[in-house]
Parts: C-alpha cells; structure tokens; sequence
C-alpha cells in the first residue's frame, strides 16, 4: 500500500510538494480493482487567487501570500472498495475540507480525485450532478434535515429529487425507516425527535439512492455519549449489511478506532500518519498522535500477534489466534500457567505471557516514545 | 483609507482637521459666493428630467396603459367582491351581485383569528371589526383592503424573484440591486407618486404599482436575507443529493426558511397598507383617502375616526400576520387544517352574503346602530383649546424659541461652504476618504439643484426631532426595563405604534397643535421615538445574566448596575436604535410637509399637486442620498468610537498580561 509513511515527510513545503509528486505516479500505478476513490496532491488555498491552479511555481507562489491560508497541504489518500476510512485530527485540521474537495463541495486548488478511476476534476456540472445523485451521499454534523418535511419526506428526498416515481420512494422510505429503527414516526417532523434519531434520519437518507460511497463528517459529534455509542454501534451493524465504501470524518480518536478499518491523521491540513488502528496506536509517529493514542484502552486494539515473542516452545497447551484482540484474550493468558501459543492461520507464530500484557498495557515502551 | 489613518496620529488629524475647518470659516464669512449660493449656478436637473420622463412617457404609454388595463382587472374584481358589487348586463337589464356581507368578512377574520392565534386574536379580530362596523368605516376599509389583497401577492411575488436573483448573483447584488433597495427604500413614498401618476394616470391602479414599488424592496431583502442564512450544511445538502441550482433554491432552501419568508410577508402587508394610505392622494380611495380630505378640511371628527379605522385594520392585519408566521410550525398545515381553515370561512360568506339579499340588515348594517363621535371630538379639542390655550402655547412658544430657532438659523443663515466643509471633513475623520465623497457629492447635489435651504430645513427638523427623542426615549426605556408591569405595556404598545402608517401620527397633533414646525416636530417624535424605545429597552433586558450576576457578586447598586454593566454592553443597540430613529425621522418629515413645514417633503408635495415629475423626483433623491449620508456617518462613527474603546481596551489587556 502506497500509504504515505510519516518519516517521509521532510518539513520544508517545498520538497514536500516535490517528493510527493514522485509519488503521484506510483499511486496511478496501483491503481487496483480495489481502490475505490483516490486524492492525489490535494491542495487547498484559501485566498486572493484563482480556484484552480495549474503549475508547481503558481502555487508555491500562491501559497506564499501573507494574505493566503493553506487548509490542505499535498493530501494523498486511497480509500479501498467497501472499508470504513476515518480521517481523524483536531478541529481546524482540514478534515472537512478534505472531505468536502472529495466530493467537489469545494474547489481543490490543487490536485486529482479519482472515483472509480474518474478524474472528478473534469466533470462536467451535469456529470457531476450525475455523480452526486447516484454514487455518493452525505451525513451532516448537525443533522441537515429539512425543517419543513416529515421524517419519511427527508429520507425520500434524494429519490424525488431524482425525479423518482411515488411507488418506488415509498417502499425504499419504509425499508430504510425501519433498518434504522424508526418505524412508527415516519410522520414526525425533525424537531419531535431526539439528536440521535435525527441523526438515524440523516443516516438513512444518505442510504435512500444506494449509494456506494458515504461521506460522514462528523456524525456523531452533536450527539451525547452514550447515543454515540449506540450510533457507533448501528454504523457497524449497517455496515456489516450493506458493505458501503464510506469515509468517516471524526476527531474522536476512540471513535476512530472503534469504527476505522483505516484512519489518516491530520494537523494543520497536513496528513501526520496513516494506518490501521492497530499500526497508530502501536507506533504513533510522533507526540501529536501519541497524545491522541494516549487515551485509548490499547488492549481493545492491539493484536496478539503484534505482542508475541518468538515460540519457545513446539506447542502449547492453549493457543490464542494472532487477529484476536488483547481484550478479548486477556481472561485466558491470566489463568494458563506460563504462556500460551500464538496462531497466526493455524501455523505458530509465537507465545505470549500475562508479563508481554502487562508491557503492552504499561504502553509507551511499544513505540519508544515519552507521553 | 487605512494608509492615511496610519500615517497621522489622531492628534495630528485632530490638529489638521481643526486647521480646515477655521480655515473654512474665514473663506464662509468673508466670501458672499461661498454664503450664499447663486441662483444663477442652479442646474435645472428637474426640468430636464420633466422633460425627459415626458419624452419618455410619450413613447411607452401604450405599454404602460396596457399593464394598468390588465392590472384593473384584479383590482375592480377585489373591489367588486368587498366593497361595491358587481353590475352584469344580461340582455336588456342588469343583474347586480352584491358585495361580500359585512357579517361573513368579520366571521372570517373573527374565525382565522381563532384558529391561528386561539381566543384571544379572536376576540382582539372582533373588537377591531366591531368598531369599523359600528362606525361604518366599512366602505372605505374594504376599499383599502381589496387594495392591500391586491398588491400583497404581486409584491410578495415580486419580492421572491428579486431576492433569489440577488442570492444567486452574489456580484450583481452587492454592486446594483442592494443599493438600488437602498435608494428604494429611502426615497419617501411620496416621491414615487409622481412617475406613476404620469405613467399610469390617477386612479387606483396608478397607487396601487406605486404600493408595490415601495413594498417589494423588504419582500427581496428577506428573501435573500433568509437565503443566505440558510445553513451551509443544508445548502450541501441541496449539492449532494444531486439537486440543479433551481432546485436546490425552490425545493430546498425557500421551504425551510419559511418562517423568516412570513415574518417578510408580514412586513410587505404592512408596508402595503401604509402605502395605501399615502397614495390615496392619487387616487386610491378608501380610509387613506377619507383621512386626507379631513386633514384638508380640519375636520377633527372624520379625521379621527377615519384614523382609528387605519389603526385597527392595521392592528387586525398585523396580528393576524405575526400570529400566521408563528403558527406555521413546518409542515403543520395538513390539508385537514388547511380545509378548516379556509373551507369555513369561505362557507360564512357565502351563506351571509346570499342571506344578505333577503335581509338587508345583512347587506349593510343598520343606520340607527351606527355609532359616532359626532361633534364630541371636536367640542373636546375646542375646551382643551380655550381652557388651555395659554399653557399648550406657552409652551409652544417655549420650545420654538429656545430650542427650534435657533437650529434652524444656524443651519439655514449658515453659508453653505462652511456646513458642507465641515460635515465633510468630519465624514473624512470618521469614514475616510470614501466617505467624505460621499458627503461632499451629497451637499453638492443639494446646492446644484437649488434645494440647498429646503434640505437645511429637513435635517434640522429630523435633528431636533430625533434629540428630543433620545432625552424622552431613553429614560421611558430604562424605567420600562426595570419594571415588568411597564415593560410589558411598553411592548405592546410599541407594537402597535409601529404597526401604524405614518400618515396617522398626524392627526392628534393637527387636532391640538393645528400646522407648523410645532406640530410636525410633535408627530416627528412619536413616529422615531419607538425604534429607541424599543432597542434601548431590548439591548438592556437581553443583557448576558452570568454579566448582571457577576456586577451582583460585586456588590453593584441599581444605579451601578446600569452604569456600569448594562448600559456599556447595551451601547450597540442603543446606538443602532438612534441610527433608526434618524431615519425614521427624516422618512416622517416628509410627510410633516402636509402640515405645512417648509422641507424637502414640501417640494415633493408642490410637485404633486401640480404633477412636475422632475421636481418631484429631484426632491425624492436629495432625500434619499441626504438619508444614505446620514445613515452612513452614522454607522462610521460608531464604529469609529467602538474600534478606539475595543483597540484601547487591547492595550490593557496586554498590559495586564505582562
Ligand atoms: N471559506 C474559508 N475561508 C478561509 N478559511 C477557511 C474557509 N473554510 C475553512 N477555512 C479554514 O480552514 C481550516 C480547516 O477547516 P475545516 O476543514 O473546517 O477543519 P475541521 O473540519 O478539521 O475542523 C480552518 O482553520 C478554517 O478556518
Ligand atoms: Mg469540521
């Protein structure tokens, strides 16, 4: 995976731009079945100059200006067919930016996306009118439901925006109320309803035209936290069903881990890392993550595989599976006398002991790094 | 404009600006040239705009006779309906349909007023209709309603297409339409009169365009007001679901700010009527009509019951509206209601005007109920005229003496060199060099077309008139602020005072005080005395509470607490709420001219009567751009005062700091 690796980034912008564009055609390269939607180079200025800019030297030039603010610098990104992709950073990071570039809502100064190995850049108004309707939807952080429309008439929305006929809307409004849980109050209007099923009502009219791209910017952020996590929980359960292509925007680190197959890391419009959950909180590549992975209860995220020591033995009498996470395994390592085998595909890879837990729990050493 | 603020102390600017001004005062007094402007250098824009509107009328007559015949139509057939029936010829004889019943319009009012705003509406709808039966003011009021049932969805609809074309064309509406609105919206209603009267002839189709004119500019500005403040999120909304630019306007943004769009209707109703009223100087009939005749005549008792007749339809108008626009929860009308609401009514009316044929009681209502003041009113103001005389004179005499006079000589005996100099040198210390043009173009453009005196005239009443409003406003509003029982009497009575035409400000002091620059500073004050009452009272009520808790914690008195905490965070307001007060004065006292003052709204009103539309209008813009500099200056210099205290206030907290 052509993933950036944080250590490649050298500070100064300019070789930055540079080495990334080096890298353009690599990611072209692996431009795979796989990957649904790729951002190349992304850059975003706001300021006294055109929308689109064509050439290194204009932007470095632009981008200069005092009067110039860069809200994404360089951003490069793949996000595969079908995985839960969360961009994670600290507010005024650029995350909406981010997403809103992906989807047009805003002009990336510079740089390519391409969905589904279209360069959205080229669009036509109308083909990306026609993209809009069809292939992708949005959830809003505060909900953007219409004042004026009945729970079942905001979810319909796109469909008769679409110009669908009445039969049609109506079947798909009733499926989607109910694989949201609100059967019954498809006739409220959005103010008799709660934040989080207002946001249930935003869930599924994103779902309304199937669409095979979600973009979620920040859902879950208006919400309290325990209808969070019952969102959270809703989301994987949907996701386990309708295997969308979403990329999910939160600053909620323990939100990211919960729901990302993948998460990016942003500061300052920059991406600081990318990676699994696992991969971030193991080796967080610098202070900025770490104070974010700092927080979380690393035994939820890390594998068994990530701690095991070379085998010692040929076998053993209790054996963990190497995807499991540390959690879930904990009960089992503290009662077996000594360590138990790691399985990594049925073969051995390794053992672990109450003492390699206790290590990984202790945190830090893992990256070798001070909180 | 930022370079030369940099590049001067303020006491240098200070220095150089004091420098001017002496210097203007030398050249004033010594120069007769710079004292008093020659006639001979007026350039007489107002008859080459005569001249050129008439050229200009001359060939698109057609066409406007044209779009007054198809606007007719509506008008006769809502005039018709309430007030005088309709004449069919049928073959030989004809047959005559009679008007709508009085008894079924008043149930109808009676019952949209219970189901939007609950019994008590209902019973204010009653008493407000009882009383323009009891008086038969009926006649005269349908006049003016058909009218206002008219022009209310033409400028509604107008207002609509205007305000989305200024939301989608960003450039466009900032550079042409937000300031042609402004203009719009400055020029006194009189003003508009002219053209329309030449264009469209007298009669009410002529008022009825010059009511949408003057109505539609609010309609456009909520309309993009509230188009602009639709969240962004929705508008994404609108792009992601794959919605055209249409759509996205019409089906996405337009219905969720309906609220704003009926609080916007509301406005446009009222501005209808009070339009109404005004034009029934050419023509439009009704109460406008009857109030003015009795203004004519002095004839105290028409006046006032034709006046309380505009108060209350205006009251029923307005709550309705209010009670409309709060009741439209979205999506609350289900046809259900809807049917209700208008199926009812509809059912009311057609029963009682059928009913009406037979009884005739029904059809008009009976002269030996009809109530008047009859001679009552008149013989009141007599006694208050003798038994009182010395003392309202006394104190007439008072204030023009001591007060009045003296501005007015200042402003007018000044030469005009020196007022304008010095005005714009104060525009160029508060708003920079775009500002003192704007002043200097302003003065310019009154001393070229000769109406130089008439303006001094103007804004030395709109001055004394908003002073005198600031000394009475502030202190009612700070008691109304601290007493609930007087706040919430002051509220409504706010309300209903700004629900009111202008036009009817005039006639108590008429009454009273007969024609002068008395009377009309009388009716000056109470007409820009509510938006300071009203902003002072708000500003200081709606003060932060953790800020009135943390001047208690302190140990503030009463007086301290008001000194300072509430006063220094309700400053803003307060401000904004003379800067409306000005405004309203200078839109107030161009109607004064109908009680003889000797202003611009004079020179609109001679032009008037003797339909000179180039005078007119050339009056109407020197009001507007006098009003557009006022504003302006206004605004400059608070902000002016606000950037000094927050700037100042920087330094202490960086001094604190370190
Ligand atoms: N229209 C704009 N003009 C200027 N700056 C903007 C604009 N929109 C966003 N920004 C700036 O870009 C930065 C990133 O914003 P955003 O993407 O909304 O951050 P996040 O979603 O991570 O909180 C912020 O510092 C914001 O001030
Ligand atoms: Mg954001």
């Amino acid at each position: 995976m052509a993933a950036p690796q944080p250590s490649a980034f050298p500070r100064s912008r300019i070789t930055d731009h540079l080495m990334v564009s080096e890298m353009k055609k690599d990611l072209r390269n692996t431009s795979e079945n796989s990957v649904k939607l790729s951002c190349l180079n992304i850059w975003k200025l706001y300021g006294p100059h055109p929308d689109r800019l064509t050439g290194k030297e204009q932007l470095l030039a632009a981008s200069r200006d005092p009067h110039t603010f860069t809200a994404l610098r360089d951003v490069s990104l793949n996000v595969r067919r079908g995985e839960i992709f969360v961009v994670m950073g600290l507010s005024g990071s650029g995350k909406s930016t981010l997403l809103r570039c992906l989807t047009r809502l805003v002009e990336p100064t510079f740089g390519e996306v391409l969905l589904d190995g279209v360069n959205m850049m080229s669009l036509s108004a109308k083909d990306l009118m026609e993209i809009r309707r069809h292939k992708m939807a949005m959830v809003f952080q505060n909900f953007a439901l219409l004042p004026h429309l009945t729970v079942a008439e905001n979810i319909g929305l796109p469909l008769r925006i679409r110009g669908e006929s009445g039969g049609k809307i109506e079947s798909t409004v009733s499926e989607l109320t109910a694989l949201v849980g609100l059967s019954g109050m498809s006739k409220r209007l959005p103010h008799q309803l709660s934040g989080g099923q207002q946001q249930r009502v935003g869930l599924a009219r994103a779902l309304t035209g199937d669409p095979e791209f979600l973009l979620l910017d920040e859902p879950f952020s208006a919400l309290d936290p325990l209808i969070r996590r019952e969102l959270q929980g809703e989301l994987i359960r949907l996701q386990s069903r309708l295997h969308k292509t979403m990329i999910f925007v939160t600053h909620d680190f323990n939100e990211a881990v919960r729901i990302g197959d993948r998460i990016v890391i942003m500061k300052d419009g920059k991406v600081v890392q990318s990676g699994t959950p696992e991969e971030i909180v193991a080796e967080p590549a610098d202070d900025y993550v770490g104070s974010f992975v700092a927080g979380v209860d690393r035994t939820r995220v890390i594998t068994c595989g990530r701690i095991a020591a070379p085998a010692t033995a040929h076998s053993y009498s209790f054996t963990v599976d190497a995807q499991s996470k540390v959690a879930d395994v904990a009960e089992a390592i503290a009662s077996a006398k000594g360590a138990v085998g790691v399985l990594d595909g049925g073969a051995l890879k390794g053992e672990i002991d109450a003492g390699a837990v206790l290590r990984m729990v202790s945190a830090v050493r893992l990256a070798g790094f001070n909180v | 404009m930022t370079r030369d603020r940099t590049s001067f102390s303020f006491e240098q600017r200070f220095g150089i600006s004091a420098a001017i001004v002496v210097a203007l005062a030398c050249v004033s007094w010594s120069l007769p040239i710079a004292a008093k402007y020659p006639l001979s250098w007026k350039w007489p824009l107002d008859q080459l705009l005569t001249m050129w509107l008439k050229f200009l009328v001359a060939q698109i007559s057609f066409i406007t006779r044209g779009i007054a015949h198809i606007l007719q139509m509506p008008l006769d057939f809502a005039i018709g309906l309430l007030a005088k029936g309709f004449e069919i010829p049928l073959g030989s004889e004809t047959v005559t349909i009679p008007p709508l019943s009085w008894a079924g319009v008043c149930a109808t009012f009676v019952w949209i007023g219970y189901r939007v705003g609950g019994t008590r509406l209902a019973l204010l709808q009653a008493a407000c209709s009882a009383y323009i039966v009891l008086f038969w003011q009926w006649h005269a009021a349908m006049l003016t309603l058909a009218s206002v049932l008219v022009c209310v969805p033409v400028a509604v609809a107008c207002g609509l297409l205007i305000g989305v074309f200024a939301y989608s064309r960003p450039k466009l509406n900032q550079w042409v339409l937000t300031p042609g609105l402004d203009i719009m919206q400055t020029v006194p209603a009189f003003a508009y009169l002219i053209p329309t009267l030449l264009l469209f002839g007298f009669g009410p189709v002529a008022a009825m365009i010059a009511t949408v004119i003057f109505a539609t500019p609010p309609m456009a500005r909520v309309t993009t007001l509230a188009l602009n403040q639709t969240p962004m999120e929705i508008r994404e909304l609108g792009k992601m679901v794959g919605c055209t630019e249409r759509q996205t306007i019409w089906r996405i943004l337009l219905p969720s700010s309906l609220p704003s769009l009926l609080v916007g209707l509301n406005q446009t109703v009222m501005m209808t009527l009070n339009m109404v009223i005004v034009a029934s100087m050419i023509g439009a009939g009704g109460l406008g009509f009857d109030v003015l005749r009795a203004l004519r005549q002095l004839d105290i008792d028409r006046g006032f019951e034709s006046g309380v007749a505009i108060v209350l339809l205006a009251v029923m108008l307005d709550r309705q509206g209010v009670a409309l626009a709060n009741a439209a929860k979205p999506g609350a009308a289900s046809s259900k209601t809807l049917a209700a609401m208008f199926g009812v009514p509809l059912a009311f009316l057609i029963v009682a005007t059928l009913l009406g044929t037979q009884f005739d009681w029904l059809r008009e209502f009976p002269k030996a109920l009809r109530l008047s003041t009859g001679a009552t009113l008149n013989d009141a103001v007599s006694w208050i005229n003798i038994n009182y005389f010395d003392a309202i004179e006394a104190f007439r005499i008072f204030v023009l003496t001591h007060f009045m006079t003296p501005i007015k000589v200042a402003l007018t005996s000044a030469p005009w060199l020196f007022v304008s100099g010095v005005v714009t040198v104060f525009a160029y210390f508060v708003g920079g060099a775009r500002m003192a043009f704007l002043s200097a173009f302003v003065f310019a453009f009154c001393l070229v077309t000769g109406l130089w005196d008439k303006a001094m005239i103007t804004i030395y009443l709109c001055l004394s008139a908003t002073v005198i409003s600031v000394v009475i406003g502030i202190p009612i509003a700070v008691l109304a602020a601290r007493f609930d029982p007087l706040y919430r009497a002051t509220t409504v009575a706010i309300e209903v005072l700004q629900t009111l035409p202008s036009f009817v400000y005039l006639i108590p002091v008429v009454m009273l005080f007969r024609v002068g620059d008395f009377a009309a500073l009388l009716a000056i004050v109470a007409f820009a005395i509510t938006p300071i009452i009203k902003f002072t009272m708000t500003a200081l009520r709606t003060v932060p509470a953790d800020l009135v808790e943390a001047g208690k914690s302190m140990g503030c008195s009463g007086a301290q607490m008001d000194f300072f905490i509430r006063f220094p965070v309700a400053l803003p307001s307060i401000l904004l709420g003379i800067n409306q007060a000005l405004l309203f004065a200078l839109a107030m006292v161009v109607i004064t001219a109908l009680v003889g003052t000797r202003d611009l709204g004079q020179e609109v009103y001679i032009a008037l009567t003797a339909a000179n539309p180039g005078r007119g209008l050339v009056a109407g813009l020197c009001l507007a751009l006098l009003g557009i500099l006022i504003d302006r200056l206004f605004q400059a210099g608070v902000a002016r005062l606000q950037h000094r205290k927050s700037s100042q206030s920087f330094v202490h907290g960086e001094l604190a700091a370190a």
